[in-house]
């Protein structure tokens, strides 16, 4: 059995297992099976199950192995304990993996589980709930139900249950809301495990949802210029919320130009009106930045026509990198809701576009050119077939004409 | 004596031009209703010398290493005057040329021209037209694009199926295990010095070859002609059917500029040898037949890998083809016709492979 | 029947050519085919002339002049197609590396306070060899060779073989 994993077993106990011997015949619940532990990062590390289950994992007879120290199953009351007399106590843990933290069952206490698990509510969850319990694998290992790839998916097996929930007075929708959102997108399908999941903005241990006034704080952790234009603007003292109060928690789509201005379904449009002056600065914002996308496209597509027909269209490529930089630049200052500095960073960005545009142009040109200055050696060589034609007449003309 | 005149006499008395010149003075070319054909062969030679001299201008900004072959196509494209120009008339009159060569090669075997005692002047044109070949499988690699990269991959792939000497031919193509920059040297080597050198010499004895024997007439206006000698018609190679073969020059010439112009050849993305190949990658045109073959031979034949098959009969078609005039002395008088039946089907097929494996994905 | 020249009219034998239409003709193809000619030879001589800057290939560029950036700043510069980071540090010394950020794309830029290379769209910062240091950047940054040649400060890409 240990052949299967020859070389990781190496370290663990090759003494008699004799929970397994037994354990491994049983049905249902009771059944063990050995290769699970023995691949969990516990095993590796040469703990059993007497480290936790108690008894003597050395004799047969069930009365002695279920003898003294016995704690047979673990209720889901005791599990957090359990785990905790290993790894919140520093010392022991420092004899297997210095650098893991121990504050996870302190952590725990403050969180919204484990306070209602301290009342006495047996449904929240517990460190099995995630973690595992006979087959606990490190987190950095994609198969561990707490791989920051699989978060969502384990957090969601209690969030998404609407029953569940609905006892709690809880909505059951975040998962739904979150599987379309931007960062899961990030994670899922482009593999980009920095990418934000439940855990970076709730926590993990202390998970909680952040109150209303730090949903900012969270965000700006990563989105630092945002945040900052935000804060400067009219709209922080207005909305505690921040960041949320546009863009949702969880389903975080991305924004496009139209997410600006006073069409239907705008951010601003539900608050502002074209009769006001601030709705009118978020109109013009978002005309400014549909007719700045607009130019860059028809450069794109000049730029397209002479790289197509051959020309060289590397200097206005760099001129379109930067051109797209100022447009990125101009949409993370809408946050600050100023015109202006939006306005600022785009005619930065069209003098760019416009330089892009001219080289590409300047090569279409030289295309033009090209195809013109062909007429020259086509000229000539047809003059000279004609040429050839005629001495050629008159080489074989008949001596009688 | 004006001075053209004086000047050949003087050359004449120390070299003896006027001997060596005087076969030429006579050389005729028959003339009946096939004999624009003739015309294919000269075609080709004047592409070949279009090659030449753009292959040395393009040699003196070309850097043949991996790290830098890419950057100096690109400097030649887009920096060096006319280099645009240059670049794209070798790459489409080498295509041009391929075709001419095929053209020629076939008309001559749809004549039967290979008949005694024209059997080595048709050997010296196979070897040639497997020169032309190599010469485009080899400079195909040197701009060290993306395309090239992987064309070449699966071009010393196939050579590698080769039993028992397949792999050390590939290493031998490669210069390695993988194409690396060792091949991209090897092949530089091979596109301008070891195939200029042998296609040269053989060129030569081609064209000795058909100035001894002379260009051949297709049976059916030979006998005509045994039987109606006044209806015989030849014509001065100088300098009247050189004329007209400047003609076809001076045509050939203003099509490849054009087509240079308006369809300039591309630099495609700089090969890296860590990306997967992109999806899709064909050889170029004139290896498109056999490459399609390969891919519709079913993977085993009778418990023999396909694409040995494929390969085996490549070659062995090779060998059948080279030695055509030997298989019509071999079946007989009577079934000649059926040789030229075996022709028709063979350009029937290289022609319906390229164009399925040009649209096939 | 031969087709040939006339006899003593071929222009490959002694000038003994006499008929006008024919002299006519001749000269007519001769000055064609010097045009033609000519029209080769001009790009020909063109391409001969090597181009003022052919020695930079797409592994070289130059990046800033000697005296162009103070201790601890950084200059955004072009190399091929692609933006390129020149940073000097305090100490003096120079050290470059790509300014494409390895997580979505953005343009990296210097920051003098930290004495590190970040990237303004998510907060990825990297140090002064390149190496991704926090944030969602995956990989490092490409590093180039700094190459200080007279007044001028030329950025170098290493080649794999």
């Amino acid at each position: 059995m240990c052949l299967v994993m020859l070389v990781p077993c190496a370290l663990a106990e090759q003494a008699r297992n004799s929970c397994v011997d037994c354990h491994s015949k049983l049905e249902g619940n009771l059944r063990v099976v050995v290769d699970q532990s023995l691949a969990s990062v516990h095993g590796h590390k040469g703990m059993s199950c007497t480290t936790c289950h108690g008894g003597n994992g050395e004799v047969e007879a069930k009365d002695k192995a279920h003898g003294a120290g016995f704690r047979g199953r673990i209720s889901r009351a005791q599990v957090t304990e359990l785990c905790g007399s290993c790894h919140a106590d520093g010392e022991r843990m420092k004899t297997f993996n210095p650098s893991l933290r121990t504050d996870q069952l302190a952590l725990y206490h403050t969180s919204v589980h484990g306070k209602k698990r301290d009342q006495g509510d047996e449904r929240v969850a517990v460190c099995t709930d995630c973690h595992g319990a006979h087959d606990i694998l490190p987190i950095s290992d994609p198969r561990s139900p707490v791989h920051p790839a699989n978060v969502a998916s384990t957090c969601k097996q209690c969030h998404s249950d609407g029953g569940l929930m609905k006892s709690y007075r809880l909505a059951s929708t975040q998962y739904a809301d979150f599987s379309e959102s931007v960062h899961h997108e990030a994670m899922a399908v482009r593999g980009d495990l920095s990418a934000p999941t439940c855990s970076t903005c709730h926590g993990s241990h202390g998970a909680v949802p952040p109150g209303s006034a730090s949903v900012a704080n969270v965000c700006s952790t990563c989105h630092v210029l945002q945040a900052q234009f935000f804060n400067e603007s009219v709209h922080k003292d207005a909305f505690p919320e921040g960041c949320a109060t546009c863009h949702g928690s969880h389903k975080i789509k991305h924004p496009d130009d139209n997410f600006v201005g006073l069409a239907k379904g705008a951010a601003c449009a539900e608050c502002h009106s074209a009769d006001d002056d601030p709705g009118q600065a978020a109109q013009a914002i978002h005309d400014r930045l549909t007719q700045f996308e607009a130019q860059i496209s028809d450069t794109r597509a000049l730029m397209d026509r002479a790289a197509n027909a051959g020309m060289d269209v590397a200097d206005a490529e760099l001129e379109m990198a930067q051109a797209k930089d100022a447009l990125t630049k101009a949409r993370v200052r809408v946050h600050t809701a100023s015109l202006p500095r939006v306005e600022a960073e785009l005619s930065t960005g069209k003098m760019v576009a416009i330089k892009a545009h001219n080289t590409a142009e300047e090569a279409l040109r030289e295309r033009n050119r090209r195809r013109k200055e062909l007429l020259i050696p086509v000229t000539a060589f047809l003059a000279v077939v004609i040429s050839l034609g005629a001495y050629i007449r008159e080489l074989e003309r008949k001596p009688s004409d | 004596m004006n001075a053209t005149a004086r000047v050949q006499t003087w050359i004449d008395e120390r070299l003896n031009l006027e001997e060596a010149l005087s076969p030429l003075r006579e050389k005729t070319v028959p003339v009946h209703r096939h004999s624009t054909w003739y015309f294919l062969g000269g075609l080709t030679l004047f592409l070949f010398g279009i090659q030449l001299l753009t292959g040395v201008l393009l040699l003196l900004y070309y850097h043949p290493s991996a790290g830098e072959a890419y950057e100096s196509v690109q400097n030649i494209t887009n920096r060096v005057q006319f280099g645009w120009l240059v670049r794209s008339i070798h790459s489409w009159s080498a295509n041009l040329m391929v075709f001419c060569a095929f053209a020629h090669m076939f008309s001559v075997a749809l004549a039967r021209a290979y008949r005694k005692p024209r059997e080595l002047t048709w050997i010296s044109g196979v070897i040639l037209l497997f020169l032309v070949l190599g010469f485009g499988f080899s400079g195909y690699l040197l701009p060290w694009n993306t395309r090239a990269f992987f064309a070449t991959k699966v071009g010393t792939e196939v050579a590698g199926q080769l039993p028992v000497l397949g792999h050390a031919i590939m290493v031998f193509m490669r210069g390695g295990e993988d194409v690396s920059g060792a091949t991209l040297t090897r092949f530089f080597g091979l596109h301008i010095a070891i195939l200029p050198a042998l296609t040269i010499g053989i060129l030569i004895s081609h064209l000795m070859l058909v100035q001894k024997f002379g260009a051949s007439v297709p049976e059916s206006v030979e006998k005509d002609w045994e039987k109606h000698p006044e209806r015989k018609k030849e014509m001065l190679f100088f300098p009247n059917f050189f004329l007209r073969e400047l003609i076809g020059w001076y045509a050939a010439l203003a099509v490849v500029i054009a087509l240079a112009v308006f369809l300039p050849s591309e630099l495609g993305t700089k090969a890296d040898p860590f990306s997967p190949a992109p999806p899709g990658i064909k050889p170029e045109w004139y290896f498109l037949a056999q490459f399609q073959t390969l891919k519709l031979i079913p993977a085993h034949i009778l418990s023999l890998d396909g694409e040995l098959l494929g390969i085996l009969g490549f070659g062995l078609g090779g060998a059948a083809w080279l030695g055509l005039p030997f298989i019509e002395d071999f079946v007989g008088a009577r079934r000649v016709r059926w040789v030229k039946v075996g022709i028709i089907f063979v350009m029937i097929y290289l022609a319906s492979m390229s164009v399925l494996g040009y649209v096939s994905r | 029947m031969v087709t040939r020249a006339l006899p003593g009219e071929c222009p490959f034998e002694k000038q003994n050519a006499t008929s006008m239409p024919r002299r006519t003709a001749l000269r007519f193809l001769v000055g064609t085919m010097v045009a033609s000619v000519a029209s080769l030879l001009y790009p020909v001589l063109r391409y001969l002339v090597p181009p003022p800057e052919s020695g930079m290939s797409a592994n070289e560029a130059l990046a800033a002049r000697i005296d162009e950036l103070k201790p601890n700043s950084g200059k955004t510069f072009r190399f091929g197609s692609r933006p390129a980071l020149l940073v000097r540090l305090a100490s003096g010394e120079y050290r470059s590396t790509s300014a494409v950020c390895t997580h979505l794309g953005c343009t990296v830029q210097y920051r003098p306070e930290t004495s590190q290379i970040w990237c303004a769209c998510h907060n990825g910062c990297y140090d002064l060899t390149g190496k991704n240091v926090s944030g969602p950047p995956p990989r490092a940054l490409d590093a180039y060779e700094v190459n200080v040649r007279g007044q001028e400060i030329y950025v170098i890409r290493k080649q794999a073989a």
